[in-house]
């Protein structure tokens, strides 16, 4: 039960990650990648990390999608916008000749690598759940956890100081 | 998961689904007649006793309209967007406990659709994502009113969810739970959190307001500068879902102020109510069936108190709403949690 849906999840998501990149209208591509997270957040459920599948989808689909769409909205990008970008048939050959290579370099990369399977004796179902992430969180890693809160801390800052009024400016 | 349980689970979230529309229905009457007391009138009276059938001529109407799509909307998007509004505004109700446990034939049965150990976070997911129904809507309708509703929904949600989110962690703090059981139950009798956090439960009422897009931040829909807002042009059944949803989520904005500040299910004396019933048994079905009727009066009231404010106060100005969400709501809401902080330290 479990792998097939394993399976279903992982189909969806490849199919909807590759529609956002074929969508000719940015608005779908962005609805594309919505579903993208919600299914990654199914992946989540699957490994029992309830609690990074409710904030993936808070973070993701609650707050950053939606201000991608916000400014693809102001953008009015649309198809016609969107065909004026011309591609020559160069491109398309180099496109598909770094495609190709990267393709291949991957297909070498996999071959040698060993996945590393989960040891039943030392696997704890509760590893996702909230206390236990919460315990590691200050614990193990509260430093990398905290300098990671102070750099959230100065990039809110950068935002604050770029959108500021300047002297003078008027905006009502 | 047993058979048994199974099909209870169907059937309660049946139930629960049934009992959310018949809310979310009959509050537009109870709108109209709160509006009419308000401003001195009658009210609707005319279908069936006291206008009782009124909602159901209103569905009627609205289903006999004319269907509209504009010529050059994006049609797909057009159809989904109250959908997804309608849709979203009826999952956050699977995880509020609208009652404690019943005991029937030694089975225990809570009233509570699922009980996940986020079930806060889950609800504040499922909030998040009502404005998509709102965006989708409005930029697919392709008119310049819409898009301007559609994008002053998407600012003012993401606003004021800051702020939400900021006076729920208040709340966690205090009980240590992201569990809306274990939240209810740490309220036992009359040790309600409103009496702990009065501040974050006034942010959170706010920021409620906003992410309902009721007055006085009902912008979205701001009828003198956008005509319509985002359903602009919205006709038939698809504008009544994106009315219907608006109340669906009020009711489960109030199920969840009710639960998080307002005690859920309990009263005050329900332990000496279950003493005073010489078999346990019994005495635990009455507590937690006049515990059901105290959470939906609580519900009631909440919705009453949206209805009241709305024929009360007149709507913000935007850079108002913005103002307030950004520079008065966060950092009270950052201060309601160094204050939590500094009385857990205080008095545990």
């Amino acid at each position: 039960m479990t792998e097939s849906l394993f399976y279903f999840l992982a189909s969806l998501t490849l199919l909807c990650a590759l529609m956002v990149v074929i969508s000719r209208n940015p608005v779908h591509s962005v609805l594309f990648l919505i579903i993208t997270f919600f299914t990654i957040s199914g992946h989540y459920i699957l490994l029992n990390a309830q609690f990074l599948a409710a904030v993936n989808i808070i973070v993701y689909a609650g707050a950053i999608m939606v201000l991608f769409l916000f400014v693809i909205m102001f953008l009015n990008m649309n198809k016609d916008s969107e065909s004026r970008v011309k591609t020559s048939t160069l491109s398309k050959f180099a496109g598909t000749i770094a495609g190709g290579l990267l393709f291949v370099i991957m297909v070498a990369a996999v071959k040698d690598t060993t996945i590393a399977g989960y040891n039943a004796d030392t696997f704890t179902s509760q590893t996702g759940m909230v206390e236990t992430l919460g315990a590691v969180l200050f614990t193990q890693y509260l430093l990398p956890f905290e300098l990671a809160s102070v750099l959230f801390l100065v990039a809110m800052v950068g935002a604050v100081m770029l959108g500021k009024k300047e002297a003078g400016e008027q905006h009502f | 998961m047993e058979s048994v349980e199974l099909i209870y689970k169907a059937v309660y979230i049946l139930v629960i689904f049934g009992i959310t529309l018949l809310i979310a229905t009959y509050s537009t009457y109870a709108e109209r007649k709160v509006a009419a007391f308000i401003q001195d009138r009658v009210g609707p009276n005319r279908a069936g006793p006291f206008g009782l059938m009124q909602p159901l001529a209103d569905a009627g109407k609205m289903f006999f309209k004319e269907e509209f799509i504009p010529a050059k909307s994006n049609r797909m998007l057009f159809i989904i967007g109250p959908g997804i509004a309608m849709i979203v505004a009826c999952m956050s109700s699977a995880v509020i406990p609208f009652g404690d446990m019943l005991i029937i034939g030694g089975r225990e049965i809570y009233l509570q659709a699922i009980e996940v150990n986020i079930g806060m976070l889950y609800i504040f997911g499922v909030v998040s994502l009502g404005v998509y129904g709102l965006m989708i809507g409005g930029w697919a309708s392709n008119n310049k009113f819409s898009l301007l509703g559609a994008i002053r929904a998407a600012s003012q949600n993401i606003s004021y969810e800051l702020a939400m989110g900021m006076s729920i962690i208040a709340i966690l703090m205090m009980t240590g739970s992201l569990s809306l059981r274990e939240i209810a139950e740490q309220q036992a009798g009359f040790n309600w959190n409103i009496w702990y956090q009065p501040l974050g439960f006034i942010i959170f009422l706010t920021c409620s307001f906003a992410e309902t897009n009721r007055t006085p931040f009902d912008l979205p829909e701001c009828e003198t500068e956008l005509i319509g807002g985002y359903h602009t042009e919205y006709s038939s059944m698809k504008l009544g879902l994106y009315l219907f949803a608006e109340y669906i989520n009020i009711f489960v904005a109030s199920a969840v102020m009710a639960t998080l500040y307002f005690g859920a299910y309990n009263f005050p004396f329900m332990e000496n109510l279950r003493e005073a019933f010489s078999d346990p048994v019994v005495g635990n079905n009455v507590v937690t069936l006049i515990g059901v009727a105290v959470m939906f009066a609580k519900i009631f009231f909440f919705i009453f108190f949206f209805m009241w404010v709305r024929w009360t106060l007149p709507r913000f100005r935007y850079d108002q709403l913005m103002k307030l969400g950004w520079q008065i709501l966060i950092p009270l809401a950052i201060l309601n949690i160094l204050l939590t902080g500094g009385g857990i330290l205080l008095f545990d």
